[in-house]
């Protein structure tokens, strides 16, 4: 019993990692129809960028926020790049995030090496009904929960959240009242930016981070965010949730590290029952 | 009597087809003006010239003031709120012109359906709505491309009243495109009619509604014959 609650609380703090990786993928997906491949890429950059911090004496919090902050301006970048040009069309700007994403790794390399690295997160043990689990896990849930409801407020009762809305629901009628949906974009990547940042600064310190651990924050990412067809950000945030949870529960009761598998799996199975429904993902999307 | 909207040899072309040929039109303050024309004749394509989303190929558009457009489908954003549609139609006013009351005033039937999500109303429910977030924008000319479509006598006729309304008490001026040409040219001052993208006619309404070329392709071909 005790054992289930610890996975369930560590599923909830590594899913909570995907569900931040997802809605991130929602937000620049519901408002450009780009699938954006270098979302873990967000991840990993503020990361390692924030291990650099702590490391040169930058006190937590402030570490964090630069971290997070170099997500926000890289999202920014590689909206510039694949959605910059009026005209490019959703394929050509997917095609150009998996290049920009591939890139990244380069970047990274230089920058910082391949060796994993990480930074200590909360300390300690925490005891929850019986169940002991790392403590860092419960502030990624203590973070995320807020910050998904801060974005339900920006979407609905803020005007530039309302234009982002706007620009999803119907692009067109955003620009006959004069959103100028291309700025639209870039602000959506950078929110995807942010968000992918601040899923890398949660769970690298009980998930150490490497140049090319966006693979598998990409594919949990999008597992959990195909299953709202892209475009809604609660059921990324359900999916995360349910992925983590799996995850954990396949490895602490079934051994070994199935947790990728886990993720394809599902997200196969998804794909596969909307498109035998309504077709592609992108048709679903609509 | 100036001109809100003019256009002087407007000519837009999509991929080699012409869609707007050498269109000289004029929309004066305060004056209702109607557009006719058969379906593929350009009349959404001078709409979407006119509020700047299409670039004319040649040929000049000169709106004096500010133009709005009640767009064709209504164009709802389904996902949000009445009331978010509505305040979206003030975005080009920034921060301080997006209040949405004297909407409900001028358009009370909206008052009781403001939280409603906008994709689930009806399509008389949603044209209103569209002209309200039309007129968010706190325009001098209002462009309808299509008043009427699909929408049931009735709620028809209330929009009808809203607009004769808006042109009587504020000066609002109207460029309405329609199908049922019957309808627009009793409520315009001035008319054209549109074909394969050139101005085949223009004229007072009421000397229009009478034109036997106009009766035969727009009015059901019956000549309304007077004595
Ligand atoms: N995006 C486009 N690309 C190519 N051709 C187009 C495009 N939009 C419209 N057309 C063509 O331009 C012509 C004018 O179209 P437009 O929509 O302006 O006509 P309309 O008078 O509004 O017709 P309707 O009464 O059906 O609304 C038509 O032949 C149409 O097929
Ligand atoms: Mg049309």
């Amino acid at each position: 019993m005790s054992d289930l609650i610890g996975y369930l609380v560590t599923g909830l703090g590594i899913g909570a990692g995907f569900a931040l990786v997802a809605s991130g993928l929602v937000a620049i997906y519901r408002v450009t129809r780009v699938v954006n491949f270098a979302q873990g890429a967000f991840a990993v950059l503020a990361a390692m960028l924030t291990a650099s911090l702590l490391g040169a004496g930058v006190p937590h919090g402030l570490a964090e926020l630069g971290g997070v902050t170099l997500g926000a301006l890289t999202g920014l970048l590689v909206g510039a790049v694949a959605v910059g040009r009026p005209g490019t069309s959703p394929g050509t700007s997917l095609i150009v995030t998996l290049g920009l994403g591939v890139l990244a790794y380069a970047v990274e390399i230089v920058i910082w090496g391949d060796q994993p690295r990480s930074y200590p997160g909360v300390p300690g043990v925490a005891e929850l009904a019986g169940a002991r689990l790392q403590a860092h896990y419960l502030l990624i849930i203590a973070v995320t929960v807020p910050v998904f409801a801060l974005m339900a407020w920006f979407f609905t009762r803020t005007d530039p959240g309302r234009a982002l809305s706007a620009c999803a629901s119907n692009r067109y009628a955003a620009q006959v009242v004069g959103i100028d949906v291309r700025r639209m974009g870039l602000l959506a990547f950078t929110l995807g930016g942010a968000l992918g940042g601040l899923a890398g600064v949660l769970t690298t310190p009980v998930q150490q981070v490497t140049f090319d651990s966006d693979v598998a924050l990409i594919v949990n990412g999008f597992a959990a965010a195909v299953l709202g067809g892209l475009t809604r950000p609660v059921v990324a945030l359900a999916g995360g949730l349910l992925l983590g949870v799996a995850q954990t529960l396949a490895a602490g009761y079934g051994g070994g590290a199935y947790q990728v598998e886990v993720a394809l799996v599902l997200m196969l199975t998804v794909m596969i029952v909307q498109a035998a429904r309504t077709g592609p993902v992108a048709e679903t999307a609509r | 009597m100036t001109a809100v909207v003019e256009t002087r040899d407007l000519t837009v072309r999509y991929a080699g087809a012409t869609a707007l040929d050498g269109v000289d039109l004029t929309v004066h303050d305060h004056e209702m003006v109607a557009l006719i024309g058969a379906n593929g004749a350009g009349k959404s394509t001078l709409v979407k010239a006119l509020s700047g989303l299409l670039r004319p190929d040649s040929g000049t558009i000169t709106v004096d003031g500010r133009l709005a457009q009640v767009p064709e489908g209504r164009e709802m954003f389904g996902d949000l709120t009445v009331d978010d549609n509505l305040r979206l139609g003030g975005w080009r006013n920034g921060r301080g012109g997006r209040d949405t009351t004297a909407i409900y005033d001028l358009l009370p039937d909206l008052a009781g359906i403001r939280t409603r999500r906008a994709g689930a109303l009806s399509g008389g429910q949603q044209q209103m709505v569209a002209i309200g977030r039309a007129l968010m924008a706190r325009p001098d000319v209002l462009v309808v491309d299509e008043l009427s479509l699909g929408l049931a006598p009735l709620i028809v006729t209330t929009l009808v009243g809203h607009l004769r309304a808006l042109n009587t008490g504020r000066g609002l001026a109207v460029l309405l495109i329609e199908q049922n040409a019957r309808l627009a040219l009793d409520l315009c001052d001035r008319a054209y009619v549109l074909e394969a993208g050139r101005i085949a006619l223009h004229g007072r309404a009421a000397d229009l509604a009478r034109d036997p070329r106009v009766a035969a392709a727009y009015l059901g071909g019956h000549i309304e014959v007077t004595r």
